[in-house]
């Protein structure tokens, strides 16, 4: 706790400070080459991992089976229908999922049946679920129109909140990073995309902006009036800002993914996949990536974006003259 | 008198806070005792157990459906589910193009092929009428008085439709069993069926289908008038047909009007069902019909919409189907539930290492803003069926840490302020003065994100923005009418203003004292720190000191005057 306080009071004074401003082409240059990577890595891997819902086709869960053994699934479902595209995995100790290409209703009921049977479990414990080719479609298209409505609005949102489109501008631009590199590290890793996942997405927008928000909002009090004093250039003093609200961040980012961690623990090792282990792991990787971004893209950014405004290139100039001078 | 003003407006900050969950409280109290309300929100399908159908219309290529249509197929469902018994269904529309179904328990295949078939209305010549229910063994006809066609039929009406074995079965059809069986079904247009009228309590066997139900145009109800245009106190449907079904209906009226008895009677039918069997009194040649008879406002306004449904025929297909167990989903619910509580646990702990003392503050809030949503999620459970989703319940779950930042930024605020040399009393108003600025921004930001994912979110991750969005709207409210009252009440404490070790707010842990042992805060602009290349103390110091800006003693001053004026 000691050493925390004080060397948050440190980044407070600037006595210990990390260079993002300075450092910044390293930033982009690393964030350039993730970006790259990003983009490259699913058209060489041919892809996502694309869950049943874009693909469409059966599934069924059966809970609370005694040995969840998957060859007994395989051959209850082959017994009774010839399914193609047939999958069958093990999700927890005791839940097994299987999933199969489309089917036809009868065939579904039969194999919900064959799988209770074999599996000496009540009907009750099978869950079926029966996604058509374009469920999958039809969310990632909703997905893309929040995205561009959202974006527009917060842009818009942002550049009358700052009263400069060059926040907005390197918020929207860092926030394009965040989503990029989120999508790659789900083509690298192979995480499979579910509907569920690219609302998470969504959801990584909002907390990877109100992250910056809040760091925006102290880079903007700091350089508010940048003009009256000689002691910072414009870039020191937003650099001076992000390593204030660095231990906010931090704590941030902390608090908002211990939460995201538990869901994502509950879900993926005791419920399996479903709906809460596919938002949390969408959640879980943006929230880090948005942090990140936020210290090194957004803000970095911002100070890039103004660095050749004449204002601040005259103020620079200043300050760096006094300072050669008080040196000498 | 300048303290006691923070004071006065944090008590009445906290007396708001009251009444607005007494409110709350006494609206949810006052709805359950009248038995319309219960004590916990309603849960949705993935937490209760049933199926969720997402249907979207079959439409031909470039054909959108407009919103009307929508409804009105939401309409048709809702009868046709209504109709098959199961009791509890849920239909609603979703980003206007889709249809939801949620059906408690799992519904069988005829059930799934209902829902999923077009609306099909037809108007079929009724050729013979019996009683509801079948005929009495002893009454039946003997083999040899059977109806034994004399040719073939010449047109619908014809009586040579009716074969021996149509007979039998006529006599033997029970309308009552089949309709609990649902066994009526749309019939082979071509051919004659057997259906049922159970308004009129009448089956009837009818001719082949003579106009479809595409055919028309429009259909609306109205007070029923005679032939001087006075109002006769009854009520009528009028239909009006397209130019190919006006003509095929001139056929029908025309051969019908001729005929005697229940062969005077054309049936229109709905899903294989005779919804009205009005007699045919004219020749009607413009394709502009009026039905009269019985009817009350109700049933005629029923029997114009189910015409209009008939001109719209639509077929649906399944999108996506979940079959939720109950166990299953209770079983989701728990594990939900302790995700939450692990959560909670987890910033709880966590804030209580960065902050100690105001961890609790943060705490606190947290459990305000808890019961804040809980009451908000039950009364909208009440008042606009809202249903809790596995997803809304990961929403608030992930709630916990972004309401807890709005706190770690108040407090990272107030310490910042403390380490400028402020007492606690005024750190904690300037520091709210900025933090609150910053707090609503992000949280806009918040909002902004889930009213876009709620209105543009397809599947049940909508429950996900709307609770997200619940729980932004908790947190501000929290925040402003708990956290910062809380934190004002507090500063005036002998614990914090004095900076105990424990309370989070340890100047001496903060570097205010440092400030204090150089030459004031105003004092010297050591530059070289600034970029963090010495590490000396005394040059901190006087960095420190230093970091204000002009313009930020400015505005503090400014501040400070202003807090004065306020107590004036």
């Amino acid at each position: 706790m000691r050493k925390v306080a004080q060397w948050g009071n440190d980044l407070y004074t600037g006595k210990r400070s990390y260079a993002f401003v300075d450092k910044r082409m390293l930033w982009f240059a690393i964030a350039g080459v993730l970006l790259i990577a990003s983009i490259l890595v699913p058209v060489v891997k041919g892809g996502f991992n694309l869950g049943i819902d874009f693909r469409g086709g059966s599934e069924f869960t059966v809970s609370s089976v005694a040995d969840p053994d998957v060859s007994i699934g395989e051959e209850a479902v082959l017994g009774v229908v010839d399914a193609e595209g047939l999958r069958v995995t093990e999700l927890t100790g005791d839940s097994v999922r299987v999933q199969t290409d489309r089917m036809s209703d009868d065939e579904t009921l039969a194999v919900a049946e064959a799988l209770s049977e074999a599996y000496s479990v009540t009907s009750e414990e099978v869950t079926s679920t029966y996604i058509g080719p374009t469920w999958g479609e039809d969310v990632s298209r909703q997905a893309l129109i929040g995205l561009v409505v959202f974006v527009v609005l917060v842009a818009v949102l942002m550049a009358i909140y700052f009263r400069t489109w060059k926040m907005s501008l390197a918020a929207i631009i860092g926030l394009m990073v965040v989503v990029v590199v989120t999508a790659g590290i789900y083509a690298v890793t192979g995480f499979e995309v579910t509907p569920s996942a690219i609302i998470g997405f969504l959801t990584i927008l909002s907390y990877a902006l109100y992250d910056t928000v809040v760091v925006f909002d102290k880079i903007r009090e700091n350089t508010a009036d940048f003009e009256e004093q000689r002691e910072r250039t414009f870039g020191e003093q937003v650099n001076l800002a992000i390593n204030q609200t660095l231990v906010r961040s931090i704590n941030t980012s902390v608090v908002a993914i211990l939460p995201i961690g538990s869901i994502l623990f509950i879900g993926a090792f005791l419920l399996g996949a479903g709906t809460l282990r596919d938002l949390a792991l969408a959640l879980f990787v943006g929230v880090i990536v948005g942090t990140l971004a936020t210290l090194y893209i957004q803000a970095p950014l911002y100070a890039h974006l103004r660095a050749k405004d004449p204002k601040i290139l005259s103020h620079t100039a200043e300050v760096m003259s006094q300072r050669e001078s008080r040196l000498a | 008198m300048s303290s006691t003003s923070p004071v006065r407006h944090a008590r009445r900050a906290l007396i708001w806070l009251c009444v607005l969950t007494v409110g709350l409280l006494g609206i949810l109290i006052a709805g359950v005792s009248s038995g319309q309300a219960q004590t916990t929100p309603k849960l949705a399908l993935d937490l209760e157990g049933g199926t969720q159908m997402i249907l979207a219309p079959r439409v031909d290529g470039n054909e959108s459906i407009n919103d009307e249509q929508l409804q009105q197929a939401v309409e048709i469902i809702r009868q046709r589910v209504d109709g098959s018994g199961v009791s509890e269904a849920e239909i609603s529309t979703q980003s206007g193009r889709n249809v939801v179904v949620s059906l408690p328990g799992t519904p069988d295949a005829q059930t799934r092929e209902l829902i999923q078939a077009s609306a099909n209305m037809e108007f079929r010549p009724v050729i013979m009428a019996g009683s509801y229910g079948a005929t009495p063994e002893a009454e039946r006809l003997a083999d040899e008085e059977l109806p034994e066609p004399s040719g073939e039929p010449e047109n619908a009406s014809d009586t040579n439709w009716i074969t021996p074995e149509l007979y039998r079965e006529f006599e033997a059809f029970d309308c009552e069993a089949a309709l609990q069986e649902r066994s009526i079904e749309a019939a082979d247009p071509e051919q004659p069926t057997i259906t049922c009228d159970p308004e009129m309590m009448v089956k009837y066997i009818v001719g082949p289908v003579e106009v479809d139900g595409d055919r028309i145009a429009d259909a609306n109800y109205g007070p029923a008038r005679n032939s001087q245009g006075f109002q006769t106190g009854g009520w009528a449907v009028q239909l009006s047909f397209d130019s190919t079904g006006a003509s095929e209906f001139r056929e029908v009226t025309s051969r019908l009007v001729t005929l005697q008895g229940a062969q005077n009677q054309f049936a229109i039918m709905l899903d294989g069902l005779v919804v009205s069997a009005p007699t045919a009194n004219a020749v009607i040649p413009d394709g502009n019909a009026e039905i009269t008879g019985n009817f009350t406002e109700e049933s005629a306004q029923q029997l114009a919409e189910q015409l209009k449904y008939g001109a719209l025929p639509i077929s649906f297909d399944i999108q996506s189907e979940q079959q939720i167990s109950a166990t299953l989903g209770a079983n989701q619910l728990q594990m939900g539930l302790i995700a939450g509580v692990i959560g909670l646990v987890l910033v709880a702990v966590y804030s209580l290492f960065q902050y100690r003392t105001l961890g609790l503050v943060t705490l606190a809030s947290l459990v305000v803003a808890g019961i804040l949503t809980y009451l908000a999620l039950v009364l909208l459970g009440w008042s606009a069926n809202y249903r809790l989703s596995l997803a809304g319940i990961a929403g608030i779950v992930v709630a916990i840490g972004l309401t807890a930042d709005s706190f770690i930024v108040y407090f990272e605020r107030i310490r910042d302020e403390l380490r400028d040399g402020r007492n606690l009393v005024s750190a904690v108003e300037t520091g709210w003065l900025r933090a609150r600025r910053t707090i609503i921004a992000s949280k806009a930001v918040n909002l902004l994100a889930s009213v876009v994912l709620y209105v543009m979110a397809v599947g049940n991750v909508r429950g996900f923005a709307f609770t997200l969005g619940l729980t932004a709207i908790a947190d501000l409210i929290v925040v402003f009418l708990f956290t910062h009252p809380v934190l004002q009440l507090l500063a005036r404490t002998k614990f914090f203003a004095s900076g105990h070790k424990l309370s989070g707010l340890d100047p001496s842990l903060l570097g205010v004292q440092p400030l204090y042992q150089g030459a004031g805060r105003v004092r010297g602009l050591g530059s070289a720190a600034a970029r963090g290349s010495d590490g000396s103390s005394s040059r901190a110091a006087g960095d420190a000191g230093g970091r204000l800006t002009i313009a930020e003693r400015r505005r503090a001053a400014a501040a400070e005057s202003a807090k004065e004026d306020d107590h004036a």
